[in-house]
């Protein structure tokens, strides 16, 4: 390999917070016209060795070499003067602004302080033509799908001539059709010569678009292999340190009285008929694509959306749910799609949030609370989900994803369920962790739960469920039993294109 | 992130201190620094007093602020409430002759009343704490002015002033009240479901929904018992003035959230202590008091307030940031 090919060198890099090492003597190169994985668990370290590059954080110790000369980054604006350019997970742009505004925040081109809006919007235009979008520049970001912004960010973060490109999760908010045409131009610029830095979670992406894979675990530095010398397992047992032998487990269960029966379901725009029903001790898995409408579906049962026509049976007694505490009362859970956002107060300790929804029974009869009772509560859950934290006062956003979503799942358990509706169980969950969660999924059934389990990760929901309800456009297109649950079916009903089956 | 290193598990006072570390340091500054300038009249039992009493009526607001700016809101409506009720209470004995206690009682209701309006509007509706409050802002102060034709209202009645000015031992009741809902919004606070959903409404509230929280019934809560302390306070200070005043608690608002913040209770939401904030109405009162005795005259008192604020807060983020 030439020397002159490779743009990037990062050497022996340490980076230290109070007390503990994130990173310890980590390498990292890439070469021009290379993609390159960072792969990891959450909290291997690998947001913090980008933001050593990019200039957030300056390492201890180490050495950088970019383009042959060796200079550690002091600051995001040092980072970009060297060609590196990164694309956070989370977008950065600013909706009421339009594309062009937005590619040139911060560096306006301008006279006396005047901006060139003309300048900007042609330069804009020729941006985003390199990588074939034909989009006015004048647009703004709030008008443009997820897919769109993303490649607007691509845009911008060429912009400023970078050779360097880091992109953290692109996919994450992706369809399979979206993440295609990101593929297409990540495959472009690597023609131009241009240096990706890659990380994602999704092992099927890294063999469709890497060249080389970079394994980091604990902050330490695993080993970087050839894509196309390297296999699923390998990658995966070099990320947990361990050979995990199965990932999926689950038991024969006789599943006994339905729990939750729907008839009828209906709240527009999403929900437009639904009818299933769930058994004691079933795992059912609910797929389909997304905005098929089925974390609509389970915010009607859960009293989140209150506003729906048609029956919810409980216990074969029709009850109408217009509250979460009605829900709760009737023995229903929801783990739901966005820990974050949705499942946990990140400000706030881990055991606070574990008894969030078991209050009533701490207060109860004590208006200040029962503490020994609480704390019991709060070990115990820590304990049976193997919850990693230093201690119940760990603030909950100090977590990794797996580790929180442990939490949202432990305080739904404390309500003992009827009814657990798990809505994308495991997504940006590590592997250890996930597998940790299907044991508990397992468990629960064998305990009588009965289990819904809405997911977009076909081999999960093929895996764990006894029964698969296919979601398309507000209805359940499909109910598949067990023998008849494969990948392709799964997908021809998602998309409408299996006909409706009709479901009994 | 390191398993060795779980913080321990420690007892509620040493929290106190090591949370607090920053603040108290600078109250405990301040004091040391009168005790020089002032030779010693900083440290006379009537002063202390004095100071306790001054800062009564600002910490009553502040802790009511604190629940509101915890759950993520603010509530300006604070100091025209306060005067509202206050002109109402003295306004009912002098015009209307009714009792005492049937005065103070209404006068206080009405100020509960409204808000539980500010709270019902914020809970129901998605128009901003900011702006509900500061429209009741302007309706209650309209309101007092309205009553009182925009003069003082004179409440000369011994039984109506005692609210005011009255002392158990050496204690002004204003210290008292404010000692007693120390207490208890201290307790309501960090020891209640009540105060739970609190910070679950200010740190996630959409968490807090789906954890079966009711977000609209916390914030009405908070935001009626913000306008109960209000009201409660305009009547005290009135009292103590034997006099119905409607331009009393003008700017008291901004005050309370200096307070607030002062104790390090985060603007935006889910973050707080009405023990800190306690610390902060000391911080406010002794600085003011310590000004007075050094004869500097208020209009430097509130540069010295402003700066103070920035100083405090700015020190507090380097704390936070740097863990």
């Amino acid at each position: 390999m030439a020397e002159e090919n490779i743009l990037l060198q990062m050497k022996h890099i340490h980076k230290k917070f109070p007390g503990v090492y994130a990173l310890k003597d980590v390498n990292f190169e890439l070469k021009a016209g290379e993609v390159h994985a960072l792969l990891g668990e959450n909290g291997a370290g690998k947001s913090t060795l980008i933001k050593c590059l990019a200039g957030i954080y300056i390492p201890e110790e180490g050495e950088v070499i970019v383009k042959g000369k060796s200079h550690i980054m002091k600051s995001v604006a040092d980072s970009q003067a060297h060609g590196i350019s990164v694309i956070h997970q989370e977008l950065c742009l600013v909706p009421y602004l339009s594309i062009a505004e937005n590619m040139f925040l911060g560096r306006e081109r301008n006279v006396a302080g005047v901006i060139k809006r003309g300048e900007e919007n042609e330069a804009a235009k020729k941006m985003l033509k390199r990588l074939g979008l034909e989009f006015d520049p004048n647009t703004l970001i709030k008008d443009l799908s997820i897919a769109q912004q993303q490649m607007v960010e691509i845009a911008k973060a060429l912009s400023v001539d970078a050779d360097i490109l880091v992109m953290d999760e692109p996919t994450a908010s992706l369809t399979d059709k979206e993440t295609e045409v990101l593929f297409e131009t990540m495959r472009q610029l690597k023609a131009e010569g241009i240096g990706i830095i890659y990380i994602s979670h999704r092992m099927s992406e890294l063999f469709a678009i890497t060249d080389r894979v970079t394994i980091m675990r604990d902050g330490q530095y695993v080993g970087t292999v050839n894509t196309r010398e390297t296999t699923n397992d390998q990658l995966i047992a070099m990320m947990v340190g361990r050979e995990l032998t199965q990932l999926y487990f689950k038991d024969e269960v006789q599943p006994g009285k339905v729990v939750v029966e729907v008839k009828d379901l209906v709240s527009p725009p999403f929900v437009n008929g639904v009818s299933f029903a769930v058994r004691e001790g079933e795992i059912v898995g609910m797929s389909g694509l997304v905005g098929a409408g089925r974390s609509e579906t389970s915010h009607c049962i859960f009293g989140i959306d209150p506003n729906y026509t048609g029956q919810i049976l409980i216990d074969g007694k029709p009850v109408h749910i217009r509250s979460v505490r009605q829900a709760m009362q009737n023995g229903i859970a929801l783990v739901p799609e966005n820990r974050k956002e949705e499942g946990l107060v990140l400000i706030n300790s881990v055991g606070y949030n574990l008894t969030l929804t078991v209050l009533h029974e701490i207060y109860k009869g004590r208006p200040l609370g029962n503490t020994s009772k609480e704390e019991d509560l709060i070990q115990r859950y820590i304990n049976e989900l193997a919850i990693k934290t230093p201690s119940a006062s760990q603030l909950a956003e100090n977590l990794s994803g797996g580790n929180q979503q442990k939490i949202v799942i432990a305080k739904w358990l404390a309500t003992k369920p009827k009814l657990l509706i798990l809505d994308e169980p495991t997504r940006g969950v590590d592997v250890g962790a996930r597998a940790e969660i299907y044991g508990f999924m397992n468990e629960l059934a064998k305990q009588g739960v009965a289990i819904l389990m809405i997911s977009s990760d076909l081999p999960e929901v093929i895996n764990m469920s006894d029964r698969v309800l296919v979601m398309h456009e507000g209805r359940v297109t499909a109910n598949l039993g067990k023998n008849e649950l494969s990948q392709e079916t799964i997908m021809r009903y998602a998309t409408g294109t299996g006909g409706n089956l009709n479901v009994a | 992130m390191s398993l060795d290193e779980a913080p321990k598990a420690q007892n509620g006072f040493v929290r106190y201190f090591k949370e607090n570390m920053g603040t108290l340091i600078g109250l405990f500054a301040m004091c040391l620094i009168l005790s020089f300038t002032t030779n010693g009249v900083f440290y006379s039992q009537r002063n202390l007093v004095n100071v306790l009493r001054q800062v009564s009526s600002n910490a009553c607001l502040a802790f009511g602020m604190t629940f509101a700016i915890i759950t993520g809101g603010i509530d300006l409506s604070v100091g025209s409430i306060l005067a509202l009720s206050g002109t109402l209470s003295a306004g009912f004995i002098a015009n209307n002759n009714m009792p005492v206690a049937q005065a103070v009682i209404l006068a206080i209701v009405i100020g509960t009343a409204l808000g539980l309006f500010n709270g019902v509007v914020i809970a129901k509706t998605t128009i901003p704490p900011f702006i509900v409050t500061l429209a009741m802002m302007q309706i209650a102060r309209g309101a007092a002015y309205i009553y009182s034709n925009g003069q003082p209202i004179r409440a000369m009645f011994p039984d109506y002033q005692i609210i005011g000015t009255g002392y158990l031992g050496p204690i002004p009741y204003p210290v008292i009240y404010m000692t007693v809902f120390l207490i208890i919004c201290v307790i309501l606070l960090s020891k209640t479901r009540f105060g739970r959903h609190v910070y679950a409404v200010g740190g996630n509230d959409k968490a807090a929904t789906f954890s079966g929280v009711n977000v609209a019934r916390t914030k009405t809560l908070v935001y009626t018992m913000s306008g109960f302390l209000a009201a409660f306070t305009g009547v005290v200070l009135c009292a103590r003035m034997a006099s119905g005043q409607p331009t009393a608690g003008q700017s008291f608002e901004m005050d309370a959230i200096a307070a607030t913040v002062l104790g390090g209770t985060s603007m935006s939401g889910g973050v707080g202590k009405i023990g800190s904030t306690m610390i902060g109405v000391l911080i406010i009162g002794v600085l003011n008091n310590g000004l007075n005795l050094l004869g500097l005259n208020s209009f430097w008192q509130q540069i010295a307030k402003g700066i103070v604020i920035l100083l405090a807060v700015y020190v507090d983020m380097l704390k936070k940031r740097r863990k």
